[in-house]
Order: structure tokens, then sequence, then C-alpha cells
């Protein structure tokens, strides 16, 4: 019944979101118009005319407030929708097939509520439910300045929100219900002729892979940066259709797309995060086409935000802007599709699931068409100044831009080799981590070596000489401690690189704020403590972003120890032995098995630490095996210092034998800055991202003020 | 003149990514094969980067902690997605291959953590190269049950 109900919600859902799209599109005849007249036939011509004629603000004004007003029901009716759906999950609704395969009786509450984005169907339902919510509140800004936008926002944000609500309502139901047939249970939308309802006594119960509060938090988080960055591309679509091509779409979403940045980076980290903690390989990332679908938006939204910057600044590079957000809109659409159904973990089996073509068709469409407004409006996208010289900011801004694209190309490259390889030369090769890290290292170390000059270099115009004054301090002072690293702790060259950059990059940075900290101390007699918090305050994009730069140092910190530097070891013990690793003794102490309150048989292992002699502490790897999934999960015991992770899995132990426990040990140097970096990395994106109190016009004068000041120190 | 100069950096950056790709690819691409395929192309394989794809057989896994030997036989499965569709999708395809006995099958030897996924009917994508000796020596072993999200279909109960 409430299953018939929530299905018969999101048919209701689906035709309100069609119904504002369509509304949105005819509200505006002219501007329809303008887009018919892009296609030189005709037909086409005609049909442009008749609609110029049509053309009647009153009807219109009405039309798009009867849209947005749609588009406002959408929200209300999903929750509704994910409501039941919860309702169904909490109560072991198992007559409905979502239910049966993500949920089991013995699973706690919460974790039957976090179920809601543990398969494919109701994850999509969950985008959509944020995608309305996303909808709505950008409904309910200031219109005023921006009102012929508002029918084309509409407009996307309601094609997108129909595209997948649509997914959900004909493809992938999470309300589907089994029924018993002469043929046999099948899930059906609507009750089929002589049968009858199927209950299963217990479902399948989510992946005790999915249990982990990194996982619980993970999907949503992605998810909130794949929604957020469909209001960027809406408003970019809007000024494409206008013809208001100005940098007035880029201010709009300024915010929104920060925060979408936010969104996935944490999305991003808190997977590695989860993957250090759950999956028991003493990784973090795996180069996975999954988790690559995840990074291709991310490369193209950082590009995105920074190269925006110029177009506000200088008026340059809009063609490009244009074309960074509609890929990464297509990329958050593939991603989305990717990341969250289950198998399909590659190309090949993408294809396989019903609702893929539908997908690549939907990014087809949208890319095409999208590509095609920008040439539409080519003329009106042109630079209002021209770019000079090779050091200047907005020339170092576009190498980072080339770079980010470049590691796109990699990624996506290394995606479809297999296919291309196929087409061409007849036999399937794939391209594995190795792949990734070769070809990406030097990219990333290039980003790294621009994060280091680009701050300190001047607008339109810099030279050699000017650069070379601003950077040799810090340059000197990087040298100095590569040195102290290369004598005391490495020397591998791929890690003196990479130290150096960090160091490097860490000191300009801290340099930079030094520097703007001074000026304000000297002109207005202020302490620096007090200094630097107002010229943070004064402009908090750039300096949150230097805090963000030196956040992604010290994720690189971590990524290079434990690329560069991982110690692992294996072996059985018996209850007293021990083994050493990387200065670490660890002892085996003993060994308990029983029975977890969640349905699990919990087999934990204790093992003590040493370090040089003096005892440190117990560690517990433990191996869960969960009965109603009929799958055992391998937990790690750790000890994370700023030196090091003391990483250790319990492998086996069969308690009938006597040969002891096998371990797998792994000692980790430095990765906990990786997830130091990312608490640093929200601090500084908090920063560049909080509301404005000021009315924008002001901030941007204050904005140029400062940095005149720095760059002609 | 003005613009030359970014055309240039523009092209070196793009000659340099070709570059990296290729270099990269050329270095660290493996084939990926199906079992059919590798014994098809006889011994010029021997020692060659290569990714293989089978189902697992249960009853032949077996594990030593003591060396952290693990050995297991993987039949054939298809690769291509229209393939795998006829036999009726992957979690069918596996189950008919592991049921099959006219099947080709290959041993494989992985050192290292047995995995948990590791079981009857899995699919395995072993990453690593054959010996001359007929057995796929895997660097790595990933492992896929598709019966976990697809089988949508419980046992009858009562």
């Amino acid at each position: 019944m409430i299953a018939n109900f929530g299905f018969g919600i999101l048919l209701v859902t689906f035709f309100v979101t069609v119904y504002s799209a369509v509304t949105a599109s005819v509200s505006n005849p002219k501007g329809l118009a303008l887009v018919f007249c892009g296609i030189p036939t005709r037909q086409t011509r005609l049909i442009a005319d008749w609609l110029e004629k049509r053309d009647n603000p009153q009807q219109s004004a009405a039309l798009v407030e009867s849209a947005r007003r749609a588009m406002l029901l959408a929200w209300p009716l999903l929750t509704l929708a994910s409501g039941l759906l919860i309702y169904l999950l909490i109560n072991n609704h198992f007559e409905v097939q979502f239910v049966y395969e993500v949920t089991s009786r013995s699973m706690p509450t919460y974790l039957k509520v976090t179920a809601w984005w543990g398969g494919q169907a109701g994850s999509l339902l969950f985008w959509s439910w944020l995608m309305s919510a996303f909808a709505s509140l950008v409904t309910l800004r200031k219109w005023d300045r921006d009102r012929e936008f508002l029918p084309w926002v509409i407009l996307v944000l309601c094609v997108t929100l129909a595209f997948f609500i649509g997914m959900t309502v004909f493809f992938e139901n999470p309300f589907a219900q089994l029924y018993q047939t002469p043929a046999g249970v099948e899930a059906y939308l609507i009750q089929p002729a002589d049968s009858i309802l199927f209950t299963p006594e217990d479902g399948r119960g989510l992946n005790p892979l999915l249990r982990h509060p990194g996982m619980i938090i993970h999907p949503p988080m992605l998810y909130l940066g794949f929604v957020s960055f469909v209001v960027p591309f809406a408003f970019a679509i809007a000024a494409l259709i206008t013809g208001r091509t100005d940098d007035r779409w880029i201010r709009i979403t300024r915010r929104w797309t920060l925060w979408a940045w936010l969104f996935l980076t944490l999305g991003l980290v808190l997977g590695g995060r989860w993957a250090y903690d759950v999956l028991g390989w003493g990784g973090y990332w795996g180069w996975d086409p999954v988790e690559i679908a995840a990074f291709m938006p991310w490369l193209t939204g950082t590009a995105f935000l920074h190269s925006v910057m110029i177009q506000e600044k200088r008026g340059m590079l809009k063609h490009w802007n244009m074309l960074l957000i509609i890929l990464t809109y297509d990329l958050v659409i593939f991603g989305t599709f990717l990341t969250r159904s289950g198998v399909l973990s590659s190309v090949h089996a993408f294809a396989q699931s019903a609702i893929g073509p539908l997908f690549f068709g939907y990014i087809v469409v949208t890319f095409v068409a999208s590509v095609g407004l920008i040439i539409y409006r080519w003329g009106s996208l042109r630079s209002e100044t021209e770019m000079t010289s090779l050091l200047s900011r907005e020339a170092l801004f576009l190498f980072n831009n080339l770079l980010f694209m470049s590691i796109l190309v990699v990624c996506f490259w290394g995606v479809i080799y297999p296919l291309t390889s196929e087409l061409f030369t007849g036999s399937k090769v794939t391209v594995g981590p190795a792949y990734y890290e070769r070809a990406n290292g030097p990219l990333f170390a290039a980003l790294m070596f621009l994060m280091g000059i680009a701050p300190l270099s001047a607008w339109g115009h810099s030279t050699l000489k000017t650069l070379g004054r601003a950077i040799w301090k810090p340059t000197l002072v990087a040298v100095v401690i590569t040195a102290i690293i290369y004598t005391t702790y490495t020397q591998n060259v791929y890690a003196i690189i990479g130290f150096f950059l960090v160091a490097y990059v860490i000191l300009v940075t801290l340099y930079e704020y030094l520097r703007g900290a001074r000026a304000r101390q000297k002109s207005r007699g202020e302490n620096i403590f007090t200094a630097l918090w107002n010229l943070t305050g004064r402009d908090r994009r750039r300096y949150g972003g230097y805090i963000i730069h030196l956040s992604m140092m010290l994720m690189a910190i971590g990524i290079l120890g434990i690329e560069l530097f991982q110690l692992e070891t294996q072996g059985t013990l018996e209850v007293g032995q021990q083994k050493s690793i990387g200065g670490y003794d660890v002892k085996y102490d003993e060994i308990a098995q029983f029975i977890g309150p969640d349905g699990r048989e919990v087999t934990r292992a204790v093992l003590s630490v040493y370090q040089d002699g003096a005892y440190l502490g117990e560690l517990y790897p433990r191996i869960d095996y969960y009965f109603d999934a009929q799958q055992q999960m391998t937990i790690p015991g750790q000890r994370s210092t700023l030196k090091d992770d003391l990483y250790i899995l319990l492998v086996s132990w069969e308690p009938a034998s006597a040969t002891g426990a096998t371990f797998k040990i792994f000692v980790n140097p430095l990765v906990n800055w990786l997830w130091m970096g990312s608490l640093l990395f929200l601090v500084g994106i908090v920063i560049a991202a909080w509301p404005d109190k000021e009315p924008e016009r002001v901030v941007v004068r204050a904005e140029k003020r400062i940095r005149q000041a720095s760059a002609a120190d | 003149m003005k613009i030359n100069k970014f055309v240039i950096g523009g092209l070196l950056i793009l000659g340099a990514v070709v570059f990296l790709i290729w270099n990269a690819a050329s270095s660290t691409s493996e084939f990926f094969l199906t079992i059919d395929e590798l014994q098809a192309k006889g011994p010029d394989i021997v020692d060659k980067n290569l990714r293989v794809s089978g189902a697992v057989l249960g009853d032949t896994i077996q594990y030593d902690p003591q060396t952290l030997t693990l050995t297991f036989e993987v039949a054939h499965v298809p690769a291509d997605g229209p393939d795998i569709e006829t036999e009726g999708g992957l979690a069918e395809a596996l189950y008919q291959a592991t049921i099959d006995p006219s099947r080709a099958r290959m041993t494989v030897v992985y050192i290292g953590v047995k995995p948990d996924l590791l079981r009857h009917e899995a699919q395995a994508i072993v990453t690593g190269h054959l010996g001359a000796d007929g057995i796929f020596y895997a660097d790595e072993l990933l492992l896929k049950c598709p019966t976990r999200y697809e089988e949508a279909i419980p046992d009858q109960a009562g």
C-alpha cells in the first residue's frame, strides 16, 4: 500500500518537473526564437518568426511564476516519497524489493535509514531529493537584477531533475514490490494478474563493507558536491541563452561553486578514509574506474574555480569557463551513474545496465546542446583584454587549467583505454594504478610548482626579474629544508623533489600572508594578529584559497609518505611470538571469537606494540563475519602518529588448528598528514565560501586595493 | 608574436601530456584476456603483463596461512557485454561457468592475504603473468560478487 503510494508520488513529481521545464521554456518566446535563429534553416526561421510574434511580457511573467511554483513543489513531494521509503526501510517491509536488498532485521535503525543510499534505486531518489532541495534554494534568492535568467535556470534544473526522477520511476524504482506469480517471484510496480504479494522472511542486508561511518557520510557528501555543480551550470546555460554573457552568472554562482567543491572534495577524502579503514589493503586510493569517475568532475571543477577568477578580473577565458562548467556537469552525471551502481566497476560493465545507454544518451545530448550554445554565442564571449606576458598571473592560471585538463585527459584515457585499444588493435589492453601514477606524477609536480609561483606573480605583466625578486627568499629556505631532509630522512629522488615542492609552496604561501599582514601593520598600525585577521577578512577568497593550498601540501606530504615509503611484512605468529617492522616490535598476545550484537561473528586478536623496548599500547585487528550477508570484513588495528601509522590486519585464524594466526603489518609513514590536510582544507574553504555581509561591489574594490599593494611590494 | 608564445607553450604541454600518456601506458599496460583467449595465444604470452577474468571454483580454493600462498582455479567467462547478456547476466554467466566441466580452466597462484570476497562463483580479475608451467602468477587479485547486488529474487521461503 505504502509502496504504491510512494510510487504514485514519484510519478506525480515526474510530471510536475516536466510541466515546470516545459512552461519555463515556452514562457519566453523571444528567447526561444533566438535559439531557433541559431540553426540556419528555413523551417527554424519560420518557427522563430512565429515565436517572435507571440511575445507577451505579461503572459510570460505568469508562465515563469507558474513554472517556478511547480518547481517548488518538487522538494516537498520528494521529501514525502523519501519519507515513505525510509518508513518502509525501518519497518522491515521486505516485500519491497529495494528494502529486501539493502536491509535486514539485525541491522540497527540508523543503518536502515542510511540504506536509503545503499543501493542504486534509493540513491537515485536521494540524488533527486538533494537536487530538488537545491532547486528550491536557488529560487529563494533575490532575482530582481537577474529576472531574465530565471526561466532558463528553471528549465535546466527541471530537465535534470526530470531525467533523474524519470530514471527512478521507469527503470530503478525503489518502490517495486515482489509478487509471486505462477512463473516465480518477480518484482513489479503494479500487481500482475493472478499473483500474490511475496514477503521474504528477512532481507539480505546492506553490504557490510558499507556499514562504516565513512561510507555513511561519503555518498551524501559526494552527491551534495555533484548536485551543487548543477546550479552554476544552470546559470551558465541561462547566460548563454539570454546572451547576457558578462561575468554576472559567475558572480551569482561563485559561492555555489565553492560549496560544491567543498562537498566533492570531502566526499573524495572520506571515500579514501573509508578505503583505508575498511578495505584492508593498506591504501586509500586505487585508481579504480569508479574512483576516477568521482575524481574527474573534481578536476574540471577545480580548473573552473581558478579560471573564473581570470574572467572576473581580466575578462578573459569566457569560452573556456563555459566549456569547463559544461564538462563538469556532464562528468557529474557520468559520475553519479558510475559511482553508485554497485557492480559496475569497469567500462565494459557500464554498457550492460539497462539505464547505461540512457545515461550516455543524456550526457551526449546535453553536451552537444550546450556546446552548440557556446558556438552560437561565440562572438559575445570574446576576451576583453589580451594576454601578453607568459609569467603574468593570468598566464599562470591558464597553465594551471591546462594541467588540470591534462590530468583529466590522462584519467579519461586510462578509463577508455580498454575500449580504444580493442577498437584499433583488436586486443583489449588495460592500465592499472602504475599508469596513473607515472603519467600524473609529473603533472601534479608541475601543479605544485605553479602553486608556488602564481601567488607571487602580478596581473597583466610579470618578468623573470620581478618574479625572481619575490621568489628568492622562500626558494632559499626551501632548499635548506630539502637539504636537511636529504641528510636525515631520505635520498629517494622523487621524495626529494616532492618534499622540496611542498616546502617551497608552504613557504611562499606563508610569506605571501606575512607580506600582506606587514603591509597592513605598516599602513594602519595594527598588531600582527589583527592584521592577519583583517587581511583574511578583506579578501576571503584569496586567503581562504591560500589556506586550501597549504592543506593540499599537507595532503601531499601524506601521499608522498605512504606512496614512497610504505613498509609491509606478513607472517604467521604463535601466541607470544614477535615480529618487527620499521622500528616497531609487535607481540601477539591472544585471540578471541564471539558473537557481536548486530548479527556478526567477531574474531579479535590482541597485539602489544613496542618501540625500542618501550610499551606503546595494544592493537586489535579483527575479522567480522556477517551472517545475513555471508561476508567477512577485515578491520585493521591502527596506531596513528604524525610520523607514521602502524596498520595491522588479521589475515586468518582457524580455531581448530594450533598453528597460530596470520597477520599482515604495514607501516604507512606520514599518512596522517593526509587527513590533517583535509581538516585544514575544511577551514580554508569555509573562509573562502562564507557568505558576505557587505554588498559585492564594495568587496571587489577592497580586493583590488590590497592586491595592488601586494603586487607593488 | 604575442599569440605565438602561448601557442608554443600550449603545444609543449600537449606534447608533454601525449608523451606521459604514451610512456606510462606502454610500460604499464596489461592485456585483458579471457581464459579461452589466453590459451589460444599459446606460449607467446608467457611473461607478458596480463589481466585475466574468470569464475572462481569454490572447491579448488586452498590457502596456506604459513606461506600466505593462495591457490584456486578459475573457469572461463566471456568478457564482452553482449556475450554476458546472452548468458543471462553476469551472475548467471558465472554460475554457468562453474557448473560446465567443458570450460577452459586455469590455476591461479597468489601470495598474500586471502580476500574476503573470494568464494565460489565470484568473478576473479587477476593481474600478473602466465608462467611457462601454465600457472597464472597473480600480483593483484580483484573480486566481484555480482550476486551481492544483482540477484533480486529470494529463495522461495515456506
